[in-house]
């Protein structure tokens, strides 16, 4: 694995640390209900502090369950990583493209030269050049 | 972060939402000219907006024992600059409180503003801050973020204290107490959010190396590099 690869990986894994942490060390179970949202306690706060405030409108659109509420969310989280993973899977095709497209040239360039070594006065023209020399070798072949 | 819908009073509903639409107006103007000028920075735009759709879809746990999300808004900040984020933290707030029934309407104004103006301002300060002097992109990146996120948090708290002061206590004491659900629980979640934006911006600058430059981001970078090139040489 490369160093890069190694820094990426140590950084997703921390990430990761810091997630299962709080689960795997229980700190959540001085709680009735332990890792609720931050949001919800909120409100719950709020109407600690104002026990008589009513929330004076309502959302157009509820998800009518728990489950069509994870999924919307899922829905989200996926969206999204599907645009991030297009963006970095088409970039590194393109950056893939480039250097075969400049390993080609190169190997043109090489054989060019070397055509243009071999006979001197030639065009050195990387096409005719290239089949000189895949005729040549199938003429060394018959012999 | 996210201010349940009808939980502002109406006339602070009103007044945030008021503070916000100039910075959502602006960063729509910005979003138009960059797409006009560079429509090949269409596709980090959407990648962007992405990373915030991705991490403000992810309720972590945290030390606190509650469960919150990070906002994914400072990567886009240091890339393009603050007034887009504007615009693409408001989609993906628009799209929760329509469809998640998370955050809402009336309390749009506010979340904006903590979410898609405060946050990402506080970032980029940050960040450029560092650079300033000199910290290394990954540093400055990695503070920028953290920032964006736990700013937006105590944005919230105060947005809710302001709405909510205690009887007793007052302002403070009720700040104290949004500031203890969120702030807190943020913490560990900004540090998540700082090592995430780093390896998505160290994904970026192997992949699209000249985008970056032409955002400034690897301007300095770049340089040194020439440099320790032509010693080389």
């Amino acid at each position: 694995m490369s160093r890069n690869a190694k820094i990426n990986t140590l950084l997703l894994v921390i990430v990761a640390a810091l997630a299962v942490l709080p689960l795997a060390l229980g700190l959540g179970d001085h709680k009735e209900e332990p890792f609720t949202g931050a949001d919800g306690e909120a409100e719950t706060a709020i109407t600690e502090i104002k026990p008589d405030y009513e929330p004076w409108f309502s959302p157009l659109y509820e998800p009518p369950s728990g489950e069509i509420e994870s999924a919307l969310f899922s829905l989200q989280a996926a969206l999204g990583a599907g645009v991030l993973a297009y963006y970095f899977g088409l970039h590194r095709g393109r950056r893939q493209g480039e250097l075969r497209a400049l390993a080609q040239r190169d190997v043109r360039v090489a054989t060019a030269a070397d055509g243009a070594s071999d006979e001197p006065g030639g065009s050195g023209e990387s096409g005719e050049s290239g089949e000189s020399g895949v005729s040549g070798v199938s003429a060394h072949e018959r012999a | 972060m996210h201010i349940a819908e009808g939980f502002l009073p109406p006339a602070h509903a009103v007044a945030w939402g008021v503070a916000s639409a100039p910075f959502v107006v602006h960063g729509v103007r910005s979003l138009t000219r960059e797409v006009r000028e560079h429509p090949e920075s269409t596709l980090l735009l959407g990648a962007s907006g992405a990373f915030t759709f991705v991490l403000s879809a992810l309720k972590l746990p945290s030390v606190t024992g509650s469960c919150s999300h990070p906002t994914g808004t400072g990567l886009g900040a240091i890339l393009f600059r603050p007034p887009i984020m504007a615009v693409l933290g408001t989609i993906t707030l628009l799209f929760q409180a329509l469809l998640l029934a998370h955050g809402g309407l009336t309390t749009l104004g506010a979340n904006v503003f903590s979410m898609a103006i405060v946050g990402p301002w506080a970032g980029y300060g940050v960040y450029r801050l560092l650079r300033r002097y000199a910290v290394p992109l990954m540093v400055a990146v990695f503070f920028g973020a953290f920032v964006a996120d736990l700013s937006t948090y105590c944005v919230t708290s105060v947005q809710l204290a302001l709405a909510f002061p205690d009887p007793s206590s007052g302002f403070l004491g009720a700040l104290a107490k949004f500031g203890s659900i969120f702030a807190v629980t943020q913490i560990p979640l900004a540090v998540s959010e700082g090592l995430l934006t780093v390896f998505v911006m160290r994904l970026l600058a192997q992949s699209s190396k000249g985008e970056l430059s032409r955002l400034g981001v690897l301007v300095a970078d770049r340089k040194t590099t020439t440099g320790t090139e032509a010693v080389a040489r």
